[in-house]
C-alpha cells in the first residue's frame, strides 16, 4: 500500500513491571475502517492512549502518514491530523452543545490563542459550526449545556468534536458503549457518514457493530495482536474464536 | 451563552440598533448612571463639598471591581486558583507610582488619564514573566506557586528599596499638571469619575475577552483540559495568555489605587490584598461574569461600614467566606440564578413564606454570633485597649456573666430554630423544583 | 568547625520538628487529596493549649492534653464539615481549609491577645545539657529531640504492625482502591485527619516554647511545611522525612552563612558597585533573604521535579 495513515511498529508499553502491550504492530490503510476487539484488559484503549500520545510509548514507534509522532504532546498530534473520541465521555459539560462544536473549530480555522475576534461575530466559523450540529442530529439542543444531555446525545456531540478540526484519521473508542440496540444503530449510520472519506480506527466491543462498519479488524489479546484481516477472515479464525468469539452462534 | 446573543452583542448597532442594546445591557447601563450621580446624594450643600467616607468608598469600590473581575478570569473563567494575584495590582502600582513621578519631573508628558496605561503594561510584563513558569502547571501546584510567587514578592518589597522603597513605600503625587482635560485631580470626587472611566472600560474589555477564542477556550481547558488538546489547543498556552491578560488588568486596578492614595507600600502585593481579591470574587460568585462585580461592591460595603462599628471584621469576612464555601459554592449571584428557572415558571411567590420563615431564626443566630465575637474581642484585645463595648448608650461588660450567656442562648436557640425551618425551606424549595420540572416537560 | 557542628545539630532538632509537622500533612494531602492549609493551625493551637493547660496541670499534663484536644478538634473539623464541603470539589475543599487556617488566626487572637504569650520551657529542662566547643547544648533540644524520634518511632510501628497501619500505607498511594476493597474509608479518613492533628499539635507543644507562641506562627510555619511536604513527594513518608531534614538544616545555614550573591561574583573576579543593575538584589546578605528561601525552594520544586525527591503520584 502507499504510505500508511498510521503505522505501528513493534509498540511496547509497560507500566512499572507490568507490561500491558508487548510489541504490538499494525498498519491502518488510508480511508480504511479499521476495528481493534479484544477481551477486556487486552490493552486496547491503552493502544488509543500510546498514539494519541497521552503517555509515551515504552517502546516502538509509532508513523502518522509516515511521520513519527513518538513523544509528541496530544495537541500536537492533533494538529497533524489526529482526532480522537473517549470511552468516558469526554466534552465540555458547562458549556452550551453549540460552543462545544464551535470549540472544536477553532484552531483548525486558524483562530489560535487570538483575544481581538470575537467569536459571535465569525460569520464562517458559526456556519461551519451549524453545519456540524445538523450533522450529529443535535440542532435542536443547541443552546443547551452539554452536561444536560442524555448519553447518546452526548456520544453524538463528541464524535462531532472530535470530527470538527477536520482530522483526517480518526480514532473511536468504544463509540457505541452503553447504548441500546436503536442507538447504537443510529451511532453507526452517523459515524459511516461522518467519517466519509477519512481513516477511521476503533475499538469495539459489539461485534455487530465491527462487522457492519469495518473494512479490516484486528485482534488484540493480552498486549498482542492475534490476528488481523478482513471480518469474514477474522470470524472464521480458529484462534479468534477460543481466545475471545466463542462458538459462531454465540456472536450477537 | 447563546450564539445571538453574542452575535448581537458583538455588533450592537446593526442588530436591533441602539434601542435593542438598551434593552439587552440595561442593568450595566443602569449601574453606570448610578454610580455617576451616587456621589451627589451624600452632598453638602452648606460646604459645597462631598462626603470624603462615601467617595474615598467608592472610589475603593471601583478599583475592587477591576481588581476582581481579574481574578476571575483566572478562577472562574480558567478554573485556575491563585493565591498571589495581588501582585499584579502591586506592581502595576508600583509602575505606576514611578511613571507619575517621572510625569511630574518632566520626564515625558504622559496625561495623568492615561497614567493606568502604564500599570497595565507593568501587569502584563510581570505577568509575562511569573506566568510563564506559574501556568507549567496547573491545579493544586499551580496555586501552590502563586503563594509562593505572592510571598517571595511581598519579601522583596519589603527588603529592596530602589523599585520597591522598601517599608515606607513609594510616594507620588498626583497633581501632575498634565491632563487629556485640564483637570487638576487635586479633589478626590475627579480622580473618581476618572476612575469610573476606567472601571467601565475594564468591565466591557474583560466581558468580550470572555467571547473570544482565548476566553471560550480558557473556558473550555477549565471544564475539560483533555478535550482541549485534542481540539488542539495547549493548555498550557491557554493558561499562560489568560494569566498575562487578567494581570494587565489587575495592573490597572494597581494603577487607580496609586491615583487614589498616592502611595504604594507592600501591602498591595501581599497575602491580605490577595486573600481580598479570593473573598469578593467567590463570594460573589464565580461562574456568571457579573459575579465579582457583585461581590466586591457587597465586600468593600460590608467592610466599611462594618468596621466604622467594631475591630473585627475579618472575622466576620472569614466566618462568611467559610459558610459560602461550605453551603453556597456558587456565590451570591449563584444563588440567584438557581431561582431563574423558578422565576420563569412564575412559580417564585412560592418561595416567599418559606423565606419569611428563614428570617427570624437567621436573625437571632446572626445576633448572637456578632454579639459573642464582640464580647470576646472587648474581652481581650479591647481591654488591652483600653476600649469599652457600648451599644447606643449602653455599657456591657464582657467579664460580666450575662451578656454571655444571652449571646448562648441567642446562637443555641436560634440555631435549633434555624434547623427546623431550614428543613420547611428544603421541602419546599424541592416541591417547587419539582413542579417546574414537570411543567417544563408538558410545555 | 565550632558553628559547623552547632548549626548541624540545631538543624536536626528543627528538622526533626518540621517532620512531626509534616508528616501529619503528607499523609493527609496523600490520602485525601486535601491540602490541608489548616495544619499549620493545629501546630498554632497545639501550642496555645499548652500554654493554657501547662499554667492549670503542669507542662507534663499538658504534653499529653494539649495534642488530644487537637486530635479531637480535628476529628470534629473532618467528621462535620469537611466531609460535608468534600462533595462540592478539591477547590472548594482548599478553600475551606484556607478560611478555617485564617478564622483559626482570628479566633486564637480573640482568645489569648495580639501579643506573644509567655510558654515558656519547664525548669527542669532549662538547662545546658552539655558543652559543644564552648557553647551550650540546650537540655531542650535534646527532649524535643528525643519526643521527635520517638513520635517517628512510634509512627513507623503504627504503619508497618497494625492493621490500621496497613490500610493507611496502601491508601497513601492508591485511595480509590482501598475504598474499593471493601475499608471504611470515611473511618479511615478521620483517623489519619484526627491523628494528623495530634501530630501538628504535639509539635506545637514543644515548639512553642521553644521558639515563640503568637497568633501568627501558623502563618510563618505553614510555607515551610507545604515546602517540605512538596519537596519530600507525595504518597511518600520517607521523602518527607529526608526533606524535613534538609529544611531543617537549609534554614539553620542560611542564617549563619553572611555571604551575598555579590560576595561570590567577587570569588570569579567580577565586581559589584553600586552602580550594577540590580546591585540591591546582588549585595543582600544570605541572613536577610532567609524568609525567602522555602517560598523559593517551593517554586523551584514544582516547577522542575513536581513529584519530590521521593513521590509516587503527582499533586
Amino acid at each position: 500500500m502507499s504510505v500508511p495513515a498510521l503505522r505501528l511498529t513493534d509498540v511496547k508499553k509497560s507500566f512499572g513491571p507490568t507490561a500491558v502491550i508487548m510489541g504490538v504492530s499494525l498498519d491502518v490503510a488510508p480511508g480504511s475502517r479499521h476495528a481493534i476487539i479484544g477481551p477486556n484488559g487486552a490493552g486496547k484503549t491503552t493502544l488509543f492512549n500510546l498514539i494519541s500520545g497521552r503517555f509515551p510509548a515504552s517502546g516502538g514507534r509509532i508513523e502518522l502518514h509516515g511521520r513519527s509522532i513518538d513523544g509528541l504532546p496530544p495537541h500536537e498530534i492533533n494538529r497533524r491530523g489526529l482526532s480522537r473520541s473517549f470511552q468516558v465521555t469526554s466534552i465540555f459539560p458547562r458549556m452550551t452543545v453549540f460552543e462545544n462544536i464551535r470549540c472544536g473549530l477553532l484552531w483548525s480555522r486558524g483562530y489560535k490563542y487570538s483575544f481581538w475576534h470575537l467569536v459571535g461575530g465569525q460569520r464562517a466559523l458559526n456556519a461551519a459550526a451549524a453545519q456540524l450540529l445538523a450533522d450529529v442530529n443535535l440542532e435542536a439542543r443547541r443552546d443547551v449545556p452539554a452536561g444536560l444531555l442524555t448519553y447518546a446525545e452526548q456520544r453524538a456531540l463528541e464524535i462531532g468534536i472530535t470530527i470538527a478540526g477536520g482530522a483526517d484519521t480518526v480514532l473511536l473508542d468504544e463509540p457505541t458503549a452503553g447504548m441500546s440496540r436503536s442507538e447504537a444503530d443510529h451511532a453507526v449510520a452517523l459515524i459511516r457518514r461522518i467519517t466519509a472519506g477519512k481513516t477511521l480506527v476503533m475499538v469495539e466491543h459489539d461485534m455487530s457493530v465491527v462487522f457492519d462498519l469495518a473494512d479490516v479488524v484486528t485482534v488484540l489479546v493480552y498486549g498482542q495482536v492475534i490476528a488481523s484481516g478482513p471480518p469474514a477472515e477474522i470470524r472464521a479464525n480458529r484462534a479468534v474464536q477460543d481466545a475471545y468469539l466463542g462458538a459462531p452462534a454465540e456472536v450477537a | 451563552m447563546s450564539e445571538g446573543v453574542a452575535r448581537t452583542a458583538a455588533r450592537p448597532l446593526a442588530a436591533g440598533g441602539a434601542a435593542g442594546f438598551l434593552r439587552r445591557q440595561w442593568p450595566w447601563l443602569a449601574a453606570l448612571v448610578f454610580a455617576l450621580v451616587v456621589p451627589w446624594f451624600s452632598f453638602d450643600w452648606s460646604t459645597g463639598r462631598h462626603s470624603g467616607f462615601i467617595v474615598s468608598m467608592l472610589s475603593q469600590i471601583g478599583i475592587s471591581i477591576i481588581f476582581a473581575l481579574s481574578y476571575n478570569m483566572l478562577m472562574g473563567q480558567a478554573g485556575l486558583l491563585s493565591f498571589g494575584h495581588a501582585v499584579f495590582l502591586g506592581l502595576g502600582g508600583y509602575v505606576t507610582a514611578h511613571v507619575v513621578n517621572a510625569t511630574k519631573g518632566g520626564a515625558f508628558p504622559l496625561p495623568l488619564e492615561l497614567t493606568p496605561i502604564a500599570g497595565a503594561l507593568g501587569g502584563l510584563a510581570f505577568a509575562v514573566v511569573l506566568g510563564y513558569f506559574a501556568t507549567k502547571q496547573r491545579a493544586t501546584a499551580f496555586a501552590m506557586i502563586t503563594l509562593g510567587i505572592g510571598e517571595l514578592i511581598t519579601s522583596c518589597a519589603l527588603m529592596f528599596q530602589t523599585f520597591f522603597g522598601g517599608e515606607g513605600g513609594v510616594s507620588t503625587n498626583r497633581m501632575t499638571g498634565r491632563s487629556l482635560f485640564g483637570v487638576g485631580y487635586a479633589a478626590p470626587i475627579q480622580v473618581y469619575y476618572l476612575i469610573v472611566a476606567w472601571t467601565a472600560l475594564s468591565v466591557v474589555a474583560m466581558l468580550l475577552l470572555t467571547r473570544t477564542p482565548l476566553g471560550r477556550m480558557a473556558n473550555a481547558s477549565r471544564d475539560n483540559f483533555e478535550r482541549a488538546q485534542f481540539v488542539g489547543y495547549d493548555p498550557r498556552m491557554v493558561r499562560f495568555f489568560q494569566f498575562a491578560l487578567s494581570g494587565a488588568f489587575a495592573g490597572i486596578a494597581g494603577a487607580l489605587y496609586t491615583l487614589t492614595y498616592e502611595i504604594v507600600t507592600y501591602d498591595t502585593v501581599a497575602g491580605p490584598m490577595s486573600a481580598n481579591a479570593l473573598l469578593m470574587t467567590y463570594i460573589g460568585g464565580v461562574g456568571v461574569f457579573a459575579g465579582p462585580v457583585v461581590g466586591a461592591v457587597l465586600i468593600v460595603l460590608l467592610q466599611s461600614w462594618v468596621s466604622l462599628l467594631s475591630n473585627s471584621w475579618l472575622v466576620y469576612a472569614g466566618v462568611l467566606f467559610i459558610m459560602m464555601v461550605t453551603f453556597a459554592p456558587m456565590g451570591l449571584t449563584g444563588l440567584v440564578m438557581m431561582h431563574q428557572p423558578i422565576w420563569r415558571a412564575g412559580r417564585l411567590g412560592r418561595l416567599i413564606g418559606p423565606y419569611l420563615r428563614l428570617l427570624g431564626p437567621a436573625l437571632l443566630v446572626l445576633i448572637g454570633f456578632v454579639l459573642a465575637v464582640e464580647l470576646c474581642s472587648f474581652l481581650t484585645i479591647g481591654a488591652a485597649q483600653g476600649k469599652s463595648f457600648t451599644l447606643s448608650r449602653i455599657t456591657i461588660d464582657p467579664r460580666g456573666a450575662r451578656p454571655w450567656l444571652v449571646a448562648g442562648l441567642l446562637l443555641v436557640g436560634g440555631g435549633l430554630w434555624l434547623r427546623v425551618a431550614m428543613r420547611g425551606f428544603g421541602a419546599a424549595w424541592n416541591a417547587v423544583t419539582e413542579e417546574v420540572k414537570t411543567v417544563g416537560t408538558r410545555a | 568547625m565550632e558553628v559547623l557542628l552547632v548549626s548541624l545539630l540545631n538543624g536536626l532538632v528543627y528538622g526533626m520538628l518540621l517532620f512531626m509537622l509534616a508528616s501529619g500533612l503528607t499523609l493527609i494531602f496523600s490520602m485525601m487529596g486535601v491540602l490541608n492549609f489548616a495544619h499549620a493551625s493545629m501546630y498554632m493551637l497545639g501550642a496555645y493549649f499548652a500554654f493554657s493547660v501547662s499554667r492549670v496541670i503542669g507542662f507534663w499534663a499538658a504534653l499529653v492534653v494539649a495534642p488530644i484536644l487537637c486530635g479531637i478538634l480535628g476529628a470534629l473539623i473532618e467528621m462535620y464539615a469537611l466531609r460535608r464541603v468534600h462533595r462540592n470539589g478539591h477547590i472548594a475543599e482548599l478553600l475551606f481549609t484556607v478560611g478555617l487556617a485564617f478564622i483559626i488566626e482570628k479566633a486564637t487572637q480573640m482568645a489569648w491577645g495580639l501579643l506573644p504569650v509567655p510558654y515558656r520551657v519547664p525548669p527542669v529542662l532549662d538547662r545546658a545539657l552539655f558543652h559543644v566547643y564552648g557553647s551550650n547544648f540546650h537540655a531542650y533540644r535534646g527532649f524535643m529531640l528525643l519526643i521527635s524520634v520517638l513520635m517517628f518511632v512510634a509512627i513507623w510501628l503504627l504503619l508497618t504492625r497494625t492493621r490500621i497501619g496497613l490500610v493507611i500505607q496502601a491508601a497513601l498511594t492508591h485511595p480509590e482502591m482501598v475504598g474499593a476493597l471493601g475499608h471504611n474509608v470515611p473511618r479511615v479518613f478521620t483517623i489519619v485527619f484526627a491523628g494528623g492533628s495530634v501530630l501538628a499539635g504535639l509539635a506545637g507543644v514543644i515548639g512553642g516554647n521553644y521558639l515563640v507562641t503568637e497568633p501568627s506562627m501558623a502563618a510563618t510555619m505553614g510555607p515551610i511545611v507545604f515546602v517540605v511536604v512538596v519537596f519530600g513527594g507525595l504518597g511518600s513518608l520517607a521523602g518527607c522525612f529526608i526533606a524535613s531534614l534538609i529544611m531543617g538544616l537549609v534554614q539553620t545555614f542560611a542564617v549563619v552563612i553572611d555571604v551575598s550573591l555579590a560576595d561570590l561574583l567577587a570569588r570569579l573576579g567580577i565586581q559589584v558597585t553600586s552602580t550594577t543593575p540590580l546591585a540591591e538584589v546582588l549585595t543582600m546578605p544570605l541572613p536577610r533573604v532567609g524568609a525567602l528561601l522555602p517560598y523559593l525552594m517551593l517554586i523551584l520544586v514544582l516547577l522542575i521535579k513536581p513529584r519530590g525527591l521521593m513521590g509516587t503520584r503527582d499533586t
